[in-house]
């Protein structure tokens, strides 16, 4: 599905971008010198403006993360005897030591969000290394040496493809039992083959091309070729994948937190607060909607900056 | 045409080889010993555990073991489950039709509104309305459905009381189950009112489930009507003084309509692992919620035989789909 979602944006994003780029394109001729990369690309990637507006959010949130213990008015496990399924304070009955409410056995809501955003941005960075890293290495392998290599990883990846990724995920906890660990592996699994096909797509395109024969010529290993010589100019449809691959980390692993086959309570994990708010859903809407909502900007936040940063850095777009 | 099909179906088969071999070894990854695993911390006799032990055939060598598991399921036998005792294969048959209707009434959904709001927006483009339905489609394509569906409750079900909150049917009713379709069954039976109950039940599932496919549809539609409405062809029509409803209608839209269809067909794996979420927030009686209930019971046999049966509809459906991308475009059929 992540590939057919993924060329109508490409498809989109041709088509809203075209004039745009044929004016850059033109002032950049006019102008003479050729712009430093960097610089290129974050006119293009800030010209976006939901783009920046994710990338802000992300920078936010990730603040948030590193200074929780300072953020948070409250422990996100101490219990407020006295204020159990308090509303937040903007509706009547709240007090504002409890800006977001407390859940059923008196916990600030607004306190287990803010240390939530801990374990979702680790899930997403752990999901994304792993799969990226393993992904890359796959890549490479079938897409240099292609043969009977690239036949078996790319079966492999195929079968794989062939499982709905939250079935799979689901089978992989099913196999290492619930907990937030085994979900970040079983996700990580779950979203490899899209890295590898991308990857040995990207690598097949350059590994024809003159400079590689020409390094080859010269006496560079297999080793060089691959991860110096090729694996540079194939990052940047990694790199938007990787971006997107956060969102689908955070909302997977809130989904398996969700089914109680992730993170397990007391972890104030947001889609795991949302399973022990499932029995309160008829008269405390506040324990319910802020985690939520949490997930959802956050994975928001990610596809839009994703889409941003493939607009910025498809050269197919540029030129 | 038919050395088309017959190399699809040669495509299909590695792919049901590995699936097999996943479900088989799914048993044989799980951390020590799955007899225990499975009996859990009550505990168990010697005499029980040997008599599982064989029943699951794990005192055999590991590849007459995979022997007798594909034989199984090839013959349709995927073993018992532990806890109901009944065979897998008798469950998942009597809970899948529910999980089929759910999933129709939500594809549905999603076409009906994906494909038109992403007509729109083509034809539209660059304006407010464009970005509107851009914007609802990235943010829908960003959902946690299972929040959404608890959103969905707390709005209509328990603040205006007018959709249910879980099942398939009011307890008032009884139907006689006829074809496992409620929709179907409650119009054969003299029930009256127990249609609209059925429908009633459908409406917040259906709408959960089908956010995701409906945000891809529009996004794929808008795209692929714009390339589209750039072809001479529509350029011709225009010319020669076609209505622009007609030129959209009859002359893009079924070009356009080609790479739709596909996104449609492979989104029915996702609605499928949907289904395991919305049918546990309201506690729609299908294969999702089996499966999850297997897992917290541990039940093994359930486990391996539900992921191998939701893969193998998931797989067929594909090749389904693959084989009318084919009947639909001829260029695709006469490639290599």
């Amino acid at each position: 599905m992540a590939d057919h979602y993924k060329q109508a944006q490409v498809a989109e994003a041709a088509a809203d971008h075209a004039a745009e780029v044929a004016e850059a394109h033109e002032a950049a001729i006019i102008a003479g010198a050729p712009r430093h990369p960097v610089a290129e690309f974050w006119d293009y990637f800030s010209q976006n403006r939901g783009a920046l507006a994710g990338l802000i959010f992300i920078v936010v949130l990730i603040v948030t993360a590193l200074f929780a213990p300072w953020i948070a008015p409250h422990s996100p496990i101490e219990q407020f005897r006295t204020a159990l399924l308090l509303p937040p304070a903007f509706v009547e009955g709240g007090t504002w030591t409890h800006v977001l409410g407390t859940d059923d056995v008196g916990r600030d809501i607004f306190s287990r969000i803010i240390w939530g955003s801990r374990l979702s941005l680790f899930v997403g960075v752990i999901v994304v290394t792993l799969s990226l890293g393993a992904g890359i290495a796959l890549g490479l392998l079938a897409g240099y040496f292609r043969g009977w290599v690239d036949v078996a990883i790319m079966r492999m990846m195929d079968i794989m493809l062939a499982v709905p990724s939250l079935l799979l995920a689901i089978a992989v906890v099913a196999i290492l039992g619930p907990g937030l660990e085994n979900a970040v592996v079983a996700i990580a699994i779950v979203v490899l083959p899209h890295y590898v096909r991308l990857t040995r797509a990207a690598v097949i395109t350059e590994a024809s091309k003159d400079y590689v024969t020409s390094s080859r010529i010269a006496g560079a290993s297999n080793l060089r070729l691959m991860f110096n010589t090729i694996l540079p100019n194939c990052m940047a449809p990694l790199i938007v994948q990787a971006t997107l691959g956060f969102s689908t980390a955070i909302l997977d692993a809130a989904a398996l937190g969700f089914l109680g086959l992730g993170a397990q309570p007391p972890t104030p994990e947001w889609g795991s607060m949302l399973a022990d708010s499932l029995q309160f859903v008829q008269r405390a809407w506040w324990v319910v909607t802020f985690p939520g909502l949490a997930i959802l900007l956050t994975v928001l936040a990610f596809n839009l900056m994703g889409d941003g940063l493939r607009d910025a850095l498809d050269p197919k777009m540029k030129r | 045409m038919l050395g088309f099909i017959l190399k699809r179906i040669g495509l299909v088969i590695p792919a049901f080889i590995g699936v097999t071999v996943l479900t088989f070894a799914l048993i044989h990854l799980i951390p020590g010993d799955p007899v225990l695993m499975m009996a859990g911390e009550r505990g168990i006799d010697p005499e029980r555990y040997a008599r599982l032990r064989s029943e699951l055939g794990l005192d055999q060598p590991l590849i007459v073991q995979y022997w007798n598991y594909i034989s199984g399921v090839l013959s349709g036998d995927l073993g018992r489950s532990i806890v109901t005792r009944k065979p897998v294969i008798q469950e998942f048959l009597a809970l899948f039709p529910a999980t089929i209707e759910l999933t129709i009434c939500a594809m549905t959904f999603a076409v009906l509104i994906g494909l038109p709001a992403g007509m729109l927006a083509a034809v539209k483009r660059g304006t407010a309305v464009d970005h509107t339905v851009m914007a609802t489609s990235l943010t829908g394509y960003s959902m946690p459905i299972f929040w959404w569906g608890l959103l969905l409750i707390i709005l209509f079900s328990v603040t205006l009381g007018i959709t249910p909150v879980s099942g398939r049917l009011s307890a008032i009713y009884w139907v006689e189950p006829v074809t496992g379709f409620l929709l179907i069954d409650s119009l054969l039976s003299d029930e009256t009112g127990a249609f609209w109950s059925a429908v009633h039940h459908l409406i917040l599932p259906s709408i959960v489930l089908g956010t995701i496919p409906l945000a891809v549809i529009a996004r794929m539609t808008r795209s692929a009507m714009l390339e589209v409405l750039r072809e001479d062809y529509v350029r011709t029509a225009r010319a020669k003084g076609v209505a622009p409803l007609r030129v959209i209608m009859v002359h893009a839209l079924r070009n356009a309509l080609i790479p739709v269809i596909t996104v449609i067909g492979l989104q029915v794996g996702t609605l499928l692992a949907g289904a395991i979420l919305t049918e546990t927030i309201f506690s729609w009686p299908g294969i999702g919620k089996w499966l999850v209930e297997s897992i917290y019971r541990r039940d093994y046999p359930v486990i391996q035989g539900g992921i191998m049966l939701v893969a193998t509809v998931i797989i067929v459906v594909n090749l389904l789909v693959d084989v009318l991308y084919g009947i639909i475009n001829p260029r695709i059929r006469h490639q290599r």
